[in-house]
């Protein structure tokens, strides 16, 4: 039968400061293995941890970019269990007065926006990494590197809001957008920066109590996030069909198998036995920081949005394309700034340029054409100098040599053949070479006009003005 | 709130402490006692008083993002029982 789907999400961050949560260890990711360690994030007995003022600062950035509340007074707490990852046999983390509460973020799915709570925002910090030889269930001993221990995290953990694998992929998606704009995160989910858990359950329907159910870890990926959870609700529907009942586990994504397998029964493991860290003194965040930390946040991803479809009339779709990325809207402004058409200006960005980044695996900004030279090609085409398909030579030479357009098109001679005689000439040309298709045209085959505008192209490399080319040729065959 | 065998078992696997089965009653007695001792602090008024967040009265003790040296790494895993090739090696994670 069909199931009502419920999911919350607890997303991982990793905040790009430079030293460790509680120690200055440096949080430099690909270090060799335990050379980023010290007493206090091995836990050796008698260190004393001290909170970086600026994981506060950048928790409190997230917590206002995701309209949550900054609760004025709030503390750390020992989270305990076993693992190796964990030196202390605790994560220095927030439990019941974290330092950002209530919040919520909009997204879009299907053309309808719909708004996701946001139940809190804490920091913690991160634990180590192991290193298995073989595989998890069979190898007989683990190597394990602290370098990640203590490296400073946000988990921003959402409301049961989410109703489908897909509005999953899209808040993780706009979450990873302010994550990134707002600067406190790099978010690149394939070296571990943004990592992300989801609660799932289904129901009979949306009024009936939420059903039993599973975390799934290890969805590293947008892609995983939704094929994980597309397998799990239909791997729960299945269970439920076949009168079974949803046991409360935790749930491993295998990327490469494509199926979820129980890792370990989450109630054992739920005795976390939180208490107040004596090690650290609790946080008073005044209003004042709050608000100069306010006053630094740049436009968020919906408020650019909308500032480009009102001011440059683009579609919802393109401006949340162009708008995902902050780099990407950067050099969107830059361009539009030096005068090219808006509407061209996004077309290009995400066909021809967005090709080409992906192609390479590049950033925009590391992208080989400037925004002012892209802008300058963009002018050419609208004033004529050189055709759309032209365009595309140029912009190939631009991403190759980095030139600037106006250069390419002299130095090899691809501007635009508008002089209407010198196409006339042209066309009688190819018109007296072709007997045969303006006898076929005559005769009603469409297709021979368009064998006679290649032959005109071809003459002149590409270079003739098409509207031209058309109309002119219209008038002499008829 | 008294506490069962069951819960001393219980409490001794989180804690990851072997109690033999002859212990267990004693052990039990033992928990027992040390609760009932601080059951006290439950006849104390408490009507408004916030929890207490940390016995010393002091807040925002914090310092700059500025990376400092870390520890050699010979130092780091000096009292490691077991190494290899520079990593912390350690028994076994999930029971088959």
């Amino acid at each position: 039968m069909d199931y009502s789907v419920v999911i919350g999400l607890e997303v991982h961050a990793e905040l790009k400061t430079k030293s460790k949560i509680f120690c200055g260890c440096s949080t430099q990711f690909g270090s060799d293995q335990n050379t980023n360690v010290c007493p206090v994030c091995l836990g050796l007995p008698g260190v004393l941890p001290v909170v970086n003022k600026r994981v506060v600062e950048f928790a409190i950035r997230a917590g206002l970019a995701l309209n949550c509340e900054i609760l004025p007074f709030s503390k750390f707490d020992r989270k305990n269990y076993y693992y190796p990852d964990l030196p202390k046999n605790y994560q220095t983390s927030q439990y019941d007065l974290p330092i950002c509460v209530n919040g919520y973020l909009d997204i879009e799915v299907n053309g309808e926006t719909k708004r996701i709570g946001i139940t809190r925002i804490h920091m913690e910090e991160d634990a180590g990494k192991l290193v298995h030889s073989g595989n998890i269930t069979n190898s007989n001993y683990a190597l394990v590197d602290y370098n990640r221990t203590g490296v400073p995290l946000i988990e921003i953990v959402s409301e049961p809001d989410i109703r489908s694998a897909e509005e999953a992929k899209a808040y993780l998606e706009a979450l990873k957008s302010i994550l990134e704009y707002i600067d406190v995160s790099d978010c690149k989910m394939q070296e571990g920066s943004l990592r992300c858990d989801a609660n799932v359950s289904l129901r009979e329907n949306e009024q009936a109590p939420f059903g039993t159910r599973t975390e799934l870890k290890n969805l590293n990926s947008f892609r995983a996030v939704q094929k994980g959870l597309e397998y799990e609700i239909v791997r729960q529907a299945e269970v439920l069909d076949e009168g079974g009942k949803i046991i409360q586990e935790t749930r491993s994504w295998d990327e490469t198998k494509g199926i979820t397998l129980s890792l370990r029964n989450k109630e054992q493991a739920h005795d976390y036995r939180y208490f107040p860290e004596p090690d650290l003194v609790p946080l008073q965040v005044s209003a004042e920081w709050v608000e100069e930390i306010r006053q630094s946040l740049p436009e968020l991803p919906n408020a650019r949005k909308q500032r480009l479809m009102e001011a440059y009339g683009l579609s919802s779709y393109d401006a949340g394309v162009i708008t995902a990325s902050q780099a990407m809207a950067n050099y969107f402004d830059v361009v539009v700034g030096h005068g090219a058409d808006a509407k061209a200006a996004a077309n290009w960005l995400m066909g021809e340029v967005s090709k080409v980044l992906n192609a390479s695996n590049i950033s925009i900004t590391e992208f080989a054409v400037t925004p002012e030279n892209l802008a300058s090609m963009l002018e050419l085409m609208q004033k004529g100098t050189i055709s759309s398909k032209i365009a595309k030579t140029v912009f190939e030479e631009m991403v190759a040599s980095g030139k600037d357009p106006a250069t390419i098109v002299k130095e090899k001679g691809l501007q635009q053949i508008s002089n209407e005689g010198e196409i006339v000439a042209i066309v009688e040309a190819v018109l007296a070479a072709n007997p045969q298709s303006v006898a076929d045209f005559k005769a009603g085959k469409d297709r021979a006009l368009g064998f006679l505008v290649g032959q005109i192209m071809k003459q002149t490399k590409g270079r003739a003005n098409p509207e031209l080319v058309n109309k002119l040729l219209k008038e002499r065959i008829n | 709130m008294k506490i069962t065998p069951k819960d001393v078992a219980h409490v001794a696997l989180l804690s990851r402490l072997e109690i033999p089965e002859d212990q267990v009653e004693k052990v039990t007695g033992q928990l027992n006692a040390i609760l009932e001792y601080a059951e006290m602090l439950n006849k104390v008024n408490t009507d408004g008083v916030e929890p207490t967040a940390h016995v010393i009265p002091l807040s925002n003790v914090m310092r700059e993002d500025e990376v400092e040296v870390s520890l050699a790494r010979e130092l780091a895993l000096a009292n490691a029982p077991e190494q290899d090739n520079g990593y912390f090696k350690v028994p076994k994670i999930v029971e088959g």
